[in-house]
């Protein structure tokens, strides 16, 4: 399944030594890739005339806490041209930073704000990087697992933003 | 030369043309749009971070409430993720029922949205037509499962309750007349002047962009992409379905309402057609890891009665793994993508809102427009907010 997959092999082509898994769970098609790469994988993905992955289906990110690195960020594209579907999947330490795919594709810009705002991973030339679904005066990252589910924000005011 | 003055207007978040509570920035050179800034987050309400505490069974409810026009849908989206990772399959006869269900509720979400999108350009009228035929919808899912707004009808493995005596008739009375109504409602609006200088050249985007902003459902096949996860990813029966993807394509305001009222119809003959063919036999899966024994079981056999309070009490452990299951809601792609780590509550619930991104493709709709254009804007990519702060 996963060696008669054409991306996959165009990947391990392409970028050898940054393909680190391939993963298969219910027919889905995980890929993992060093995080150094990532804006040069997707934009491969998107350009080459065989895949044309052009469409971002979703972002979001997963924090494994207390392990190390401790998130990944999750790319899940779709390819219009057969309507097939690729995971992919970068490592991203904490206090790190992860390049932005805005420019490969539009719709990351509100996917990596909220990455941004939910988890706080920062992402390299992204053209507005503010939190998103929180305040300006926000304190801390609701998703990342050392986040209590009630929080300690509790009674603190509000903050406009100006 | 006068130095360029440009006016910043705030629009929202209490605005009754936002469909929410959307908070719109618009920098104006005289009527013109030059920049338009969306602020979201005034609904978030933590979904994702509080699905992660709660058993695979207590999130159904809280995906009822992401884009409460579509609570049905949304709940069909949530299984199909869990019975992927579990990997169990569902009974045919509860397949057709969740189709029908979700059709009908795609109806109902359509309606809301014909409704106050006309409302906001003008047309009062029609609203009120709109709310006359969704009640009817409202009314079958009361009598089929309990609720209105928030049925929570879907269980993982199948659905909560077989249809009531009686109600077969009453949804063959309503799809019988419906198509009616969708004729009525277009000579309300279809051909009528105002409707078209409102609606026609405005709020365009183009096939490419819409496809590099992430915009599904009826806004991107408005522009004439053909992409329904019903067809490119068939999921709970569709494939058995006969129906066709309708397209626009200028990618403006008026093709995206015609758009939805060719879905609508389409609709209407998924919901007949499935009422037709609906097969007999059982509307859950029987697994015993998974879904609860029948209730008149519990009050006689011991065993039955310990799988009940094992399922309710602690729910159930899927294998470690990830998933992604998606379907094709009223308003574009709504997809789940679920971790578990292999205990007893997911590791990670990610919603991905359809709404959201295509609120996203917003600016770049109105910017250079009139402001009067962003009203018909909002309304013709139909927004939840529900959805879009999660």
């Amino acid at each position: 399944m996963v060696e008669s997959n054409l991306t996959v092999k165009k990947l391990n082509e392409r970028f050898p030594s940054s393909v680190l898994e391939v993963k298969t769970f219910r027919g889905e098609v995980t890929v993992t890739v060093l995080k150094r790469d990532i804006l040069e994988i997707c934009k491969f993905l998107h350009s080459d005339p065989d895949l044309q992955y052009h469409f971002l289906v979703d972002l979001c990110g997963l924090d494994f806490f207390p392990q190390s690195p401790r998130f990944e960020v999750v790319y899940l594209l779709c390819s219009m041209k057969e309507y097939q579907r690729l995971r992919l999947k970068t490592r991203v330490g904490e206090n790190e930073s992860i390049s932005s795919v805005e420019s490969v594709w539009k719709a990351a810009n509100w996917l990596e704000r909220e990455v941004y705002d939910l988890f706080g991973i920062p992402f390299e030339n992204h053209s507005d990087l503010r939190r998103i679904l929180l305040w300006d005066g926000f304190e801390g990252h609701p998703l990342r697992k050392d986040f209590p589910v009630e929080g300690p924000d509790f009674d603190k005011p509000f903050v406009l933003e100006v | 030369m006068a130095e360029r003055r440009f006016m910043t207007i705030n629009m929202g978040p209490q605005h009754p043309a936002t469909h929410g509570v959307l908070r719109l920035v618009l920098e104006l050179d005289g009527e013109v749009i030059v920049k338009a800034t969306p602020h979201i987050g005034h609904l978030h309400r933590g979904v994702e971070k509080l699905a992660e505490s709660r058993t695979y069974h207590q999130v159904i409810p809280l995906t009822d409430r992401l884009d409460y026009t579509n609570a049905m849908g949304n709940n069909l989206a949530y299984v199909l993720a869990v019975e992927k990772l579990l990997g169990i399959e569902v009974p045919k006869r509860a397949q057709y029922l969740r189709v029908m269900m979700a059709e009908l509720q795609r109806i109902a979400a359509h309606l809301i949205w014909l409704g106050t999108h006309a409302l906001d350009i003008g047309a009062m009228t029609l609203l009120f037509y709109n709310f006359r035929e969704r009640e009817e919808v409202l009314g079958i899912f009361e009598a089929v499962a309990g609720g209105r707004l928030t049925p929570t009808y879907l269980r993982i493995g199948g659905v909560s309750k077989d249809l009531p005596d009686g109600i077969e008739e009453r949804i063959k009375t309503f799809v019988r007349a419906f198509p009616d109504h969708v004729k009525e409602y277009e000579t309300l609006l279809t051909q009528n002047v105002i409707w078209l200088k409102r609606t026609k050249g405005v709020g365009i985007i183009s096939k490419e962009d819409a496809i590099n902003w992430g915009v599904t459902g009826p806004t991107l096949r408005g522009s004439g992409v053909r992409y329904d996860v019903r067809k490119a990813f068939p999921y709970s029966g569709y494939d058995e379905f006969d129906f066709e993807i309708p397209l626009g394509s200028v990618g403006d305001v008026y093709d995206r309402y015609i758009v939805r009222l060719r879905e609508m119809e389409w609709s209407n003959s998924i919901v007949e057609q499935a009422l037709e063919r609906l097969p007999k036999g059982p509307i859950l899966a029987d697994d015993p890891r998974v879904t609860l024994p029948a209730k008149d079981a519990v009050t006689q056999d011991i065993a039955a009665l310990i799988r009940q309070f094992k399922i309710v009490s602690e729910g159930f452990s899927p294998p470690p793994g990830e998933v992604y299951a998606s379907v094709e809601a009223a308003k574009g792609e709504l997809g789940f993508y679920i971790v578990s780590d292999g205990s007893n509550h997911p590791f990670r619930v990610r919603i991905r809102p359809p709404s959201f991104l295509n609120l996203s493709a917003l600016p770049k709709m109105i910017e250079g427009s009139l402001i009067a254009d962003v009203i018909a804007a909002i309304g013709s990519i139909d927004i939840v907010l529900g959805e879009i702060d999660r």
